[in-house]
């Protein structure tokens, strides 16, 4: 490369301990104009405080409505190798999982058309390439296909559905949250990749009511495994956590949320009907402690970001279901094709699926998709008697 | 390229995930049975056949070169036979199954500047957004805060002395990509100034029905302005949220001198123990000031001081302030309690204090 740019302000963010994207950013810049221009306009926002991207312009590959984020500089005279500097989202693997081989891949894909920097990952879970111009989208698209790879989605569509790892590696899956998502992203696929909803839509699987992903307060969609037995025990482990220092009843009984475990210094006795599945004693004490043997999930919808009539938190549809097979997700996905399908019919434009159900009305939404009233789904019953009575003719 | 691909392939999907994953996990998938951790970013998954997993975590800034990623690929390859896997907060984790080579991967990873934590009762990571870097909404860098605050925070990135988890996120913008609302500590840039409208490109740029009802709190007003059908803004309604922004290019709300962002504390995704909840604004405003945001950095620093020296074992901070309640938490802080923090949206009255459970001191 020619000159090079000069950085004061993010030269600064390359001190100190922790990894510097700024670092990132200028590793690319000795070999890739685009990082070097990248680097050049961050570092005119540092300066002026305010950033320079204008607003994303419609941009994508032949045959999809997403999977592109179009983004134009305004200095493009000043910075002209990023005046179109477009996101390719890519759909991860199920849990994030790589080989050298298959990075060494991708990357070797986006030396050729981008900038040669990534987000390992985006918010949503894919892959994220920053920056490219509009005529390399195709071959971009091409070549990540060529290798098994497809774009994700954006815009008002299935965005590209994400998960924990799961049975994979942690003892506190209760069904196979990788599976899952693999399925729901194969089965939504014109869905992800053509967008034809009110609004964007995500699917996020989690294994445990630990919720590593998050997916109770960011998913229109939010699958939370959890068990229906007793919670599986072995009295010597407890002792031996006792034994090593932990206050048993102080750190694990009065945390307990239903207020169901009982410690006598020698025995951990837990009435199972009142527990909750919260996780914590088992957080406390793997060894001693483990989830159930009839493992399912809980199935909540509808929360979101606070775009546009506040955040919301999903709140539970169905309490449990088994997800041992492919007939179970079956019959997930005729509960939600019923709700996408009314969703479509009665959703506004920018009406996320929970702010339609605040609209309607959950009783109301409930008895539209087939399913009776539990009190499951709420925290608790209505305290104001304006009731909408509706004597049945 | 156009030679070699005779067919297009469109609709595949990811790819199948298990081809990714290395031969102990596959014969182990669902077979876990309990896990330790043996260090500050280093645990292991032991098996019902009692096979054994080794996971390494490192610290990474989320925003990577292709350059790095082939080091985390030769580095792979030399510890964990190429198998290697990113984790929901964005830290790389290294997949193996011989314990022996666990220092020399450290030292290697410390060597190219990737420092290994992140697990047990730590911080793992900030989640973060895109920021100037690379977002037109954004009030506020991402990389640049994250980065500042994490160079302050590492120790309780590579030790495990907190009194429980610590999930710090940020979002650069209302539009919130991410779940930095239900975080421990959440860090959201926020505008604060109407939005500037461009009259002349508006009409060509924009549809006003649409932009009109993008509005959560109808300021939009449509208007014509010499002859020029266009909208305004009723000041006394705008709270400065950019949805307006997002539909419509000609409603600029960046702006260099009154953006900023404002910290939330106490909230949380997991059920464990409490129910999961928002978290709460802490400090409505701090201006952006690069390249290291030092306020920001020092009430966040403080926050933690605060959390860590009276939060009791496995206490997030929301349950921590729930003991406490929030006139001490401010107290305590010594952050002082404004207008801003008083609710005056939707449902306002539901954060009313409706009883006199009041410490008084
Ligand atoms: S959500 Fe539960 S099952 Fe999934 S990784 Fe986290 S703790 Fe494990
Ligand atoms: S999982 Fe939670 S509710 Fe159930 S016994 Fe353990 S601490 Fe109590
Ligand atoms: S939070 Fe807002 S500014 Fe930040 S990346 Fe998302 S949309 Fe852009
Ligand atoms: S910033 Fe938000 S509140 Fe203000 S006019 Fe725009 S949409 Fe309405």
């Amino acid at each position: 490369m020619s000159e090079e740019v000069k950085t004061p302000k993010l030269d600064d963010l390359e001190k100190g301990p922790w990894p510097s994207f700024v670092s990132e950013i200028k590793t690319a810049a000795k070999t890739n104009k685009m990082a070097k221009d990248l680097l050049g306009q961050l570092e005119q926002s540092y300066e002026d405080k305010i950033g320079h991207w204008k607003h994303g312009g419609i941009v994508g590959v032949l045959g999809y409505g997403g999977g592109v984020i179009g983004r134009y500089s305004d200095l493009p005279d000043k910075f002209p190798n990023v005046s179109h500097f477009h996101t390719v989202r890519v759909n991860q693997p199920a849990g994030w999982y790589y080989t050298s081989d298959i990075l060494r891949k991708l990357c070797d894909i986006w030396e050729r058309h981008g900038s040669g920097l990534t987000n390992m990952h985006g918010s949503t879970g894919d892959m994220v390439l920053l920056g490219t111009t509009t005529d390399q989208l195709e071959s971009t698209f091409q070549e990540l296909t060529a290798i098994g790879f497809d774009l994700g989605g954006s815009g008002s569509a299935v965005r590209t559905p994400s998960c924990c790892c799961g049975q994979s590696r942690c003892e506190w899956a209760c069904y196979d949250t990788m599976k899952l998502t693999y399925d729901i992203t194969q089965h939504y696929q014109d869905e992800l990749h053509r967008p034809a909803f009110p609004y964007k839509w995500k699917f996020k699987m989690s294994g445990c009511p630990n919720d590593c992903v998050a997916s109770i307060a960011r998913a229109d969609i939010s699958i939370i495994g959890t068990w229906r037995d007793d919670i599986q025990l072995v009295q010597d482990e407890v002792r031996n956590y006792s034994k090593a220092g932990l206050d048993i009843n102080r750190d694990v009984v009065n945390n307990c949320p239903g207020k169901c475990m009982d410690w006598d210094g020698n025995n951990l006795a837990i009435e199972n009907e009142y527990c909750v599945k919260c996780m914590h004693c088992i957080n406390a004490m793997p060894k001693a402690l483990s989830p159930g043997k009839d493992r399912g999930a809980a199935i909540l919808i509808g929360s979101k970001a606070p775009i546009m009539q506040g955040a919301q938190l999903s709140s539970v549809l169905i309490p449990f279901v088994k997800l041992d097979d492919e007939e179970s997700y079956k019959d997930l996905y005729e509960v939600f094709d019923a709700i996408i399908d009314l969703w479509c019919e009665e959703g506004k434009s920018r009406e996320r699926i929970g702010e339609f159900i605040r609209r309607v009305g959950l009783a109301n939404f409930v008895e539209a998709i087939g399913l009776e009233p539990t009190p499951e789904m709420v925290g608790a019953p209505r305290d104001n008697p304006y009731i909408f009575y509706q004597i049945e003719k | 390229m156009s030679e070699t691909v005779k067919k297009r392939i469109t609709d595949i999907g990811p790819p199948h995930y298990e081809k990714f994953l290395p031969p102990v996990i596959k014969a182990n998938y669902g077979k876990w049975k309990y896990h330790e951790i043996l260090q500050p970013g280093v645990m292991v998954h032991v098996s019902e056949t009692n096979a054994k997993l080794f996971t390494v975590r490192a610290a990474s800034p989320r925003l990577l070169s292709i350059d790095k990623i082939r080091k985390f690929a030769d580095i792979a390859d030399k510890f964990s036979d190429g198998f290697l896997r990113f984790t929901s907060r964005n830290n790389v984790e290294f997949l193996m199954t011989d314990e022996t080579k666990i220092p020399p991967l450290i030292e290697d990873l410390r060597s190219i500047g990737h420092p290994v934590g992140g697990i047990g009762p730590a911080i793992s990571n900030i989640v973060h957004t895109q920021g100037w870097v690379h977002c037109h909404s954004a009030a506020t860098d991402a990389s640049g805060v994250v980065k500042a605050i994490m160079d302050e925070l590492i120790d309780d990135f590579t030790s495990m002395s907190l009194p429980g988890k610590l999930r710090i996120a940020f979002a650069c913008c209302l539009n919130m990509c991410g779940a930095v609302h239900c975080s421990d500590i959440a860090l959201l840039g926020v505008h604060r100034k109407l939005p500037e409208i461009n009259h002349d490109m508006l009409p060509k740029t924009c549809e006003i029905p649409t932009l009109s009802a993008s509005c959560p709190t109808a300021a939009i007003r449509p208007v014509t302005i010499d002859g020029k059908q266009t909208v305004e803004v009723l000041e006394e309604k705008c709270m400065f949220c950019a949805n307006c922004f997002t539909v419509c290019p000609s409603m600029k709300l960046n702006n260099s001198e009154f953006d900023g962002l404002s910290i939330w504390v106490g909230g949380k995704v997991s059920n464990a123990r409490t129910e999961p909840r928002f978290s709460k604004l802490a400090i409505p405003y701090l201006p952006n000031n690069p390249p290291r945001w030092p306020e920001a950095v020092e009430a966040v620093k403080n926050i933690v001081d605060v959390w860590k020296k009276n939060a009791r074992n496995f206490e997030r901070m929301g349950e921590w302030i729930d003991r406490i309640g929030w006139p001490k938490f401010f107290k305590l802080t010594d952050i002082p309690f404004q207008k801003e923090h008083i609710d005056d949206f939707k449902h306002a009255g539901l954060t009313y204090k409706t009883s006199t459970h009041l410490t008084q001191s």
